[in-house]
């Protein structure tokens, strides 16, 4: 199942040119800058935005092609923006029913109790919607979306008019239902943590068209990637929380790649979460030091080692799970521990953090 | 002092009519007419617009001329009608309601585009992306968003019907039953030197007017929706 686009469009001061096939399963990111056409690229998807002589094809659903034009309502999108956009004459149980009720029985596989409870709306539905929190509203127009069981799921950076507190409160209900839904999602950001939470691949775009679409992994694993353009280069690890300690940490990953993490909020054993690792919290060894504050050593093989634009080396690692490690230190460190590929050391983490 | 002559409910059921029918027929035409004057900006929308608020600088006398021109038998209008074997509309009622119409149709277009403005794209968007249909948007979404201003565009069309005067005169004349409304009976009373009776329904139309404005004043507070 693919989904298919071309479009060009010149307006002002603004030239959109992309013509591209994404892979429609799971989360694939609309990543860039502001103004780089993002959001018109979704419009587009979406049938908000109908441009002349494009095509937009969704697996062998013609959307728009030549004269051929399916408008939004025929088209089971679900759509959620950056404001949550409730209607506001309508309870919360009005807007989750809204979109539900106009789909056909046969075509629901959603309903009401199961997605309220997944998104932990359950005791809001008869509120007015005036009367919840950002979080609560964005919640509800996910929710509100998924009642229409579309067969795509389009967000415009969903997270973004919310502060930080509010992000980390819906950050897991989106990966869960990233998972769970099992609705393939496009999802517009330009935060680097978003992508590496959610994105299973990511589509870097620039000044009106995409660049490259690659999967996370090999996102990540490219020195000059956009996505190390502003905290500089960092890695997902990706494995399930196996205990919690007494002291309130908690462990992440399997026994050869064990990790041990302060806990957040929303840590239960047996969970596959992703975290982060910033390269510049990665330091390498060539001995385990025992007497040391960092906690978290792990015996990884040097894989290659790239100079950075700052000049400094970029060291990527394999764990012994397989999952690339990177670590930023000084060319003259580099030289001097003569690190060199296929090298056996000892990664020294600073701190880790799950993608929130 | 407010017993009423025949000659005087047969001008208010008259009027009252009139303006039912203006009220009715323009909240069909505008709505769509605003909808459209609202969803963008061209050079054909702006001159449409002048055209439509025409009523409102003009001259009721000017108005009146080139409508009593265009349905008259010689008109385009009425000679059409008359061509296909009906009768043309200067001096009926159907004349001097198709005049209120278009007199009217600012204080239709306006609060309707004004309100459709406030309401922006967004919750139309959500809706489709929800699976409502145009007209389905438009009961379950558009509607309660901006009854408001409909209630506004609403009273203001009945308000300014009733107090329509010259243009009717010039199309319509003042054949009772038929053309005469209020505002010409309360004209011909005082031609004739009836001083009570027209002040009894001038004092009738003083305070029902009153009484709408007040109407559309509050409506406007509770829904923030900017008069013409």
């Amino acid at each position: 199942m693919t989904l298919r686009i071309r479009s060009r469009l010149a307006r002002e001061g603004f030239t959109l040119d992309v013509d591209c096939t994404l892979p429609m399963e799971g989360v694939t990111a609309l990543f860039g800058r502001s103004g780089c056409g993002k959001t018109t690229l979704l419009r587009i998807i979406a049938g908000l935005e109908r441009v002349a002589g494009a095509e937009v094809r969704f697996g062998d659903e013609v959307w728009q092609r030549d004269a051929a034009f399916v408008p939004l309502h025929r088209r089971r999108i679900g759509l959620v923006f950056q404001e949550p956009s409730l209607l506001p004459h309508m309870s919360v149980r009005g807007n989750m029913l809204y979109g539900y009720r106009r789909t056909p029985e046969a075509e629901r596989r959603l309903h009401l109790p199961e997605v309220a409870d997944m998104l932990g709306i359950a005791e809001l539905l008869d509120r007015p919607v005036d009367r919840l929190s950002g979080g609560q509203r964005q919640r509800v127009s996910l929710g509100r979306a998924l009642l229409t069981s579309p067969k795509l799921l389009l967000l415009d950076e969903p997270l973004s008019a919310l502060d930080t507190q509010t992000k980390r409160e819906i950050m897991p209900f989106l990966s869960r239902l990233a998972d769970e839904a099992g609705v393939p999602m496009v999802m517009i950001t330009h935060s680097p943590a978003e992508v590496e939470r959610l994105a299973d691949r990511v589509a870097f775009m620039r000044e009106g068209r995409i660049e490259r679409i690659e999967s996370l992994r090999e996102a990540m694993a490219r020195p000059d990637s956009p996505l190390f353009d502003d905290e500089g280069a960092a890695s997902v690890l990706e494995g399930e929380v196996a205990e919690l300690a007494e002291d309130g940490l908690f462990a992440f990953g399997p026994p050869e790649a064990r990790l041990w993490l302060g806990a957040t909020s929303s840590v239960a054993v047996g969970v596959t979460t992703r975290v982060r690792v910033l390269a510049r919290d990665v330091s390498l060894a060539l001995d385990d030091p025992a007497r040391v504050s960092m906690q978290n050593h792990l015996l990884v093989r040097i894989e290659r080692t790239d100079t950075l634009r700052s000049g400094h080396a970029l060291v990527s690692c394999r764990l012994a799970d397989g999952q690339l490690l990177l670590a930023e230190l000084t060319v003259r460190s580099v030289t001097r521990l003569c690190l060199q590929p296929g090298q056996s050391v000892f990664a020294l983490i600073k701190s880790v953090a799950l993608v929130d | 002092m407010f017993e009423l002559s025949p000659q005087d409910w047969q001008a208010i059921e008259l009027t009252l009519r009139l303006c039912l029918y203006t009220t009715a027929i323009l909240l069909v035409i505008a709505t769509p007419l605003a909808w459209w004057l609202a969803s963008g900006r061209s050079a054909l929308r702006t001159a449409i617009q002048a055209v439509v608020a025409l009523p409102l600088v003009l001259p009721p006398t000017v108005l009146g001329f080139y409508l009593l021109i265009m349905l008259g038998p010689q008109g385009a209008i009425g000679g059409a009608l008359e061509r296909m074997g009906l009768t043309h509309l200067a001096f009926s009622f159907w004349g001097i309601l198709f005049a209120s119409v278009i007199s009217s149709m600012p204080f239709a277009v306006q609060p309707l585009q004004q309100a459709f403005n406030n309401l922006g794209r967004r919750p139309l968007e959500v809706a489709s992306a929800l699976g409502a249909g145009l007209v389905d948007r438009f009961f379950t979404v558009v509607l309660p968003l901006t009854r408001g201003g409909f209630v506004v565009a609403a009273t203001l069309i009945f308000a300014h019907t009733l107090g329509e005067f010259g243009v009717i005169l010039m199309i319509g004349g003042s054949i009772p039953g038929e053309t005469k409304v209020l505002s010409v009976l309360i004209y011909d009373h005082t031609e004739a030197m009836n001083h009570a009776a027209a002040h009894r329904l001038s004092a009738i139309l003083l305070v029902f007017s009153f009484v709408v404005l007040f109407v559309v004043y509050s409506i406007n507070r509770r829904f923030g929706v900017v008069q013409p």
